[in-house]
Parts: C-alpha cells; structure tokens; sequence
C-alpha cells in the first residue's frame, strides 16, 4: 500500500484520561485487523503512552503499555512523535518505547496534508 | 459528496452532538447525501432511550430518531464503547444479566468495524468531539 493511504490515528489524550487512548487503539487494531496500513501519531499529552517506564494507573485502571507493546502484532510498526511534542513535555525518546520515531513539523504538516483517513483521539 | 459522521461527545456535557445534527441537517439541505452516523466514546449516550432532559429543551435522541425517519440515515453505535457504559440493548441486557435495557431501534450496536466501513463509503468522515 502506498505511504498517502496510510490510515491514520491520532492519539492527544495522556493515558488513563477517560477513555481515549483505550479507544483510539482499539480503531487502530480494528483498522489494522481489516487490513488497513495503520500509523498512529501521538501529539500533544498522547506522547506520554509511548513512555516505558509508566505503570498501571490508579487502582481499577487497566494499564495502557501492553497494548502499545502488542501494536507490532497487527502490523503496526509505524510509532511517531513530533520534535516539537518531545520537546514541549520535555522528555527524550530514550524514555519511550523502541521503535518509536520522530517526525518535524514539516513531515507532520505532510502527513496531514496527504489525502488519508485520520480519526483523533 | 457522500458524508459520515463520527459523534464522541455525550449530549448536554459536551456540544459534539449537536453540532454533528446542525451539520448533518446543513449537509442535508445542501443536496448531499449521509452516509451513516457512527457513534464512538461518550458519543455512546446519544442512544440512551431512559435520556429525559426538561420539555423545553431539545431531546438528541429523539432528533437523532428523526433524522434517520427523514432520512434514512443508519444509526450505529460501538457495542464495547456503549456496553462499557451502560448503554445496552435488550438482547445485551439479556446476555449479561440486567433487568433493564435502553438502546433501542432505530439506534444499533456494532462493531468498530462498521465505522471503517462508513470511513470507507462515504468521501467525508467528519469527526465531532471535544
């Protein structure tokens, strides 16, 4: 499949706030179970899924990193986070899970400017 | 131009819902066509037949319901999204035990599956949410 039909999922929500990376993720895995080439961006607060380090949340909270690590499975290889994000929450991506890569603003602006579906979460 | 969109705002928390039904009402009056209405997140609540908001204000279910009498327009609802929340259909309360249900025709629960293939339908997926 070429790179501009890349389906694309966007996650801008922290882990464990409400439901949004649980079910961003879901669309991801369903999209790439039905054999879509799937690429999931994380901005913003979403950065914060990717960091390996992280435990579970509060009690009763499921923890989010086993899904991020079984991405890979449904052929999900495509991990990015904006420069501009890393910097912004201060954190580098020795911290984050591996195979994740980093995109600057002109490649993230290239990213939404190809005609792809994107959904946001 | 074919348009679907995808309501992750529950109504009266949160202005998704009915910005999604303004548009959808504008897309209409504009000669195009709707493709389907997914429901993902806290859009799940729009389905909620037990929703009882005060007489002189709008019921989204029920606008919801009109729109697909009108229109024809299918109304589909993520069952892990809705089940997490307690929006559950008769046969779903059946399955898990409760005595009560409150998502009911012309509202459907559905996999996330179908929201790809409204994605892949219609040449517009509109995402309203927070």
């Amino acid at each position: 499949m070429h790179a501009s039909e890349d389906f694309l999922v966007i996650i801008r929500h922290a882990p464990h706030n409400a439901s949004w990376l649980r079910e961003g993720l879901d669309a991801a895995l369903v999209a790439a179970a039905f054999g879509q080439s799937v690429r999931l961006l994380f901005m913003g607060e979403g950065a914060l899924a990717l960091c390996k380090a992280q435990q579970a949340g509060a009690p009763g909270q499921k923890a989010s990193l086993p899904t991020i690590d079984m991405l890979e499975m449904y052929d999900i290889d495509q991990l990015n986070v904006p420069v501009r994000t890393l910097d912004e929450l201060n954190i580098g991506l020795e911290s984050l899970v591996d195979g994740v890569s980093t995109l600057t603003d002109a490649q993230v602006n290239a990213l939404f400017s190809q005609n792809r579906p994107i959904l946001n979460f | 131009m074919d348009y679907g969109l995808l309501v992750m705002g529950a109504p009266y928390s949160d202005p998704a819902p009915h910005s999604a039904l303004r548009f959808a009402e504008a897309v209409l009056a504009r000669g195009h066509r709707l493709t389907g209405v997914f429901f993902y997140h806290d859009g799940v609540h729009n389905a909620s037949s037990l929703m009882t908001p005060p007489q002189d204000e709008l019921n989204l279910r029920k606008a919801w319901k009109a729109l697909n009498e009108r229109h024809g327009v299918p109304l589909d609802v993520c069952i892990a999204a809705a089940l997490r929340r307690g929006i559950v259909s008769e046969a779903e309360a059946a399955r898990h035990g409760h005595s009560a249900y409150n998502l009911e025709a012309p509202f459907e629960l559905t996999g996330l599956g179908q929201l790809l293939t409204l994605q892949q339908r219609c040449d517009r997926l509109i995402t309203f949410a927070s």
